[in-house]
């Protein structure tokens, strides 16, 4: 199974980041080979729809679940469409964040932030 | 001739020049350009007689025909496609109309639907116009478009524009005759003044500057304009009067020769340089 983790730099030591949509990288992580890849997120600059591009991009790349912060409102659709489940991590590293999923640590997300809401609040 | 009145920064006075010069001028037409949140009609208290629907194109998936090969997500440069599961997701707010994903498409499985996104209101006389973007819609430019469609040539005409110098100020100053610069004496006025200002250049309009709440002993915005050869066509000092007038919903032109005049005469410099 391939999970995705968002992170805020390139390794699996990068903090976790806290954005979906515009997260800088992702991590995604095969569970049972232990292998993973490193995505940097073109989406984190696009003008708009930046949820929705990154979760057709997790569609593409077979992802299963998500450990992430906070999670807007189109990228909550594509995902839901997609039956991919979203969980709440920690702010720590990808790697613990890792651990701590397949522990059954973390919190599955069901709601959605608003908007922009990982631009700072700029509309 | 078409008059843009624009500010780069919000709050400086473009409806009070606007409006104000639009109640000198007879007749005028005043258009209210800030289809997100028009304010002219506060002032200028229209009776409102005609109401046209702005609607849009979106795309629409016949799923006997699609292959859901992704193609059409792929070629929406604003992400409002997304192909999940043999399932085409639109997201209409996010759509900007461009009518890339019908090419996109092959199999031909795109045909178009109609969604309403805002409204264009006018008097019997169309001496006053607004365009009203339906609240929660991201994409003002189509109601700009279509507000645009119903400009009077016949009479001077007063474009209110949306502050910054985004998509929704370039469509509203697109064939104007004349750019109206509304700014402040503040750091924040002068800094997005620059920005209005560097717009206008490079879109090749001819333009003046108008300071609204002007200091005695601040010359922040005269200093700028003076290196960079810009005229001031008006300074409207900051006044408690002019602020109580505006709050009770009352332009400084009106009830007041003094103002009525200073705004034919700004009129009169703008025509002088638009005939140049």
């Amino acid at each position: 199974m391939k999970i995705c983790i968002t992170s805020s730099g390139e390794t699996v030591e990068s903090m976790l980041d806290p954005r979906f949509g515009r997260c800088s990288y992702f991590v995604v992580a095969d569970l049972e080979s232990g292998e993973h890849t490193v995505i940097p997120n073109e989406a984190g600059v696009s003008g708009g729809g930046a949820g929705i591009s990154s979760g057709q991009l997790m569609v593409e790349k077979g992802v299963e679940a998500i450990v992430t912060g906070n999670v807007g409102p189109n990228a909550m659709n594509v995902l839901k469409a997609a039956g991919i489940s979203i969980y709440r991590g920690k702010t720590e590293s990808v790697k613990e964040n890792i651990e701590n999923y397949k522990a059954g640590k973390l919190e599955k997300i069901t709601e959605t932030v608003p908007s922009h809401f990982g631009m700072g609040n700029r509309s | 001739m078409k008059i843009a009145v624009l500010s780069g920064k919000g709050g400086t006075g473009k409806t009070t020049v606007s409006a104000s010069l639009s109640a000198t001028i007879k007749p005028s037409q005043y258009v209210d350009c800030d289809v997100e949140e028009p304010n002219g009609y506060i002032f200028l208290k229209p009776d409102i007689k005609h109401s046209i629907p702005v609607n849009v194109e979106i795309p629409c998936v016949d799923e006997s025909i699609c292959t859901s090969c992704g193609a059409c997500a792929k070629a929406c440069q604003f992400h409002a496609l997304a192909v999940i599961k043999n399932k085409v997701i639109l997201f209409p707010e996010i759509c900007h109309h461009c009518g890339a994903c019908y090419i996109a498409c092959k199999p031909g499985a795109m045909t178009a639907s109609e969604r309403t996104i805002g409204v264009i209101e006018m008097n019997d006389d169309q001496t006053f116009a607004q365009g009203k973007l339906n609240i929660g819609e991201p994409v003002a430019v189509p109601v700009i478009k279509k507000l645009k469609e119903y400009l009077r040539t016949d009479i001077p005409v007063i474009l209110d524009c949306s502050p910054g110098a985004s998509c929704t100020v370039v469509q509203s100053l697109e064939g104007c005759d004349f750019c109206l610069l509304v700014t402040e004496p503040t750091p924040f006025g002068l800094h997005d003044l620059k920005i209005a200002v560097s717009l206008v250049k490079k879109l090749g309009f001819p333009f003046g500057i108008v300071i609204n709440k002007a200091l005695e002993n601040n010359s922040l915005i005269q200093d700028y304009c003076k290196e960079e050869g810009i005229e001031i066509l008006l300074k409207i000092p900051y006044l408690k009067e002019i602020a109580k007038n505006y709050s009770g919903g009352t332009l400084p032109v009106q009830n007041n020769k003094e103002w009525a005049a200073r705004f034919i005469e700004l009129y009169d410099k703008i025509k002088e340089r638009v005939l140049q």
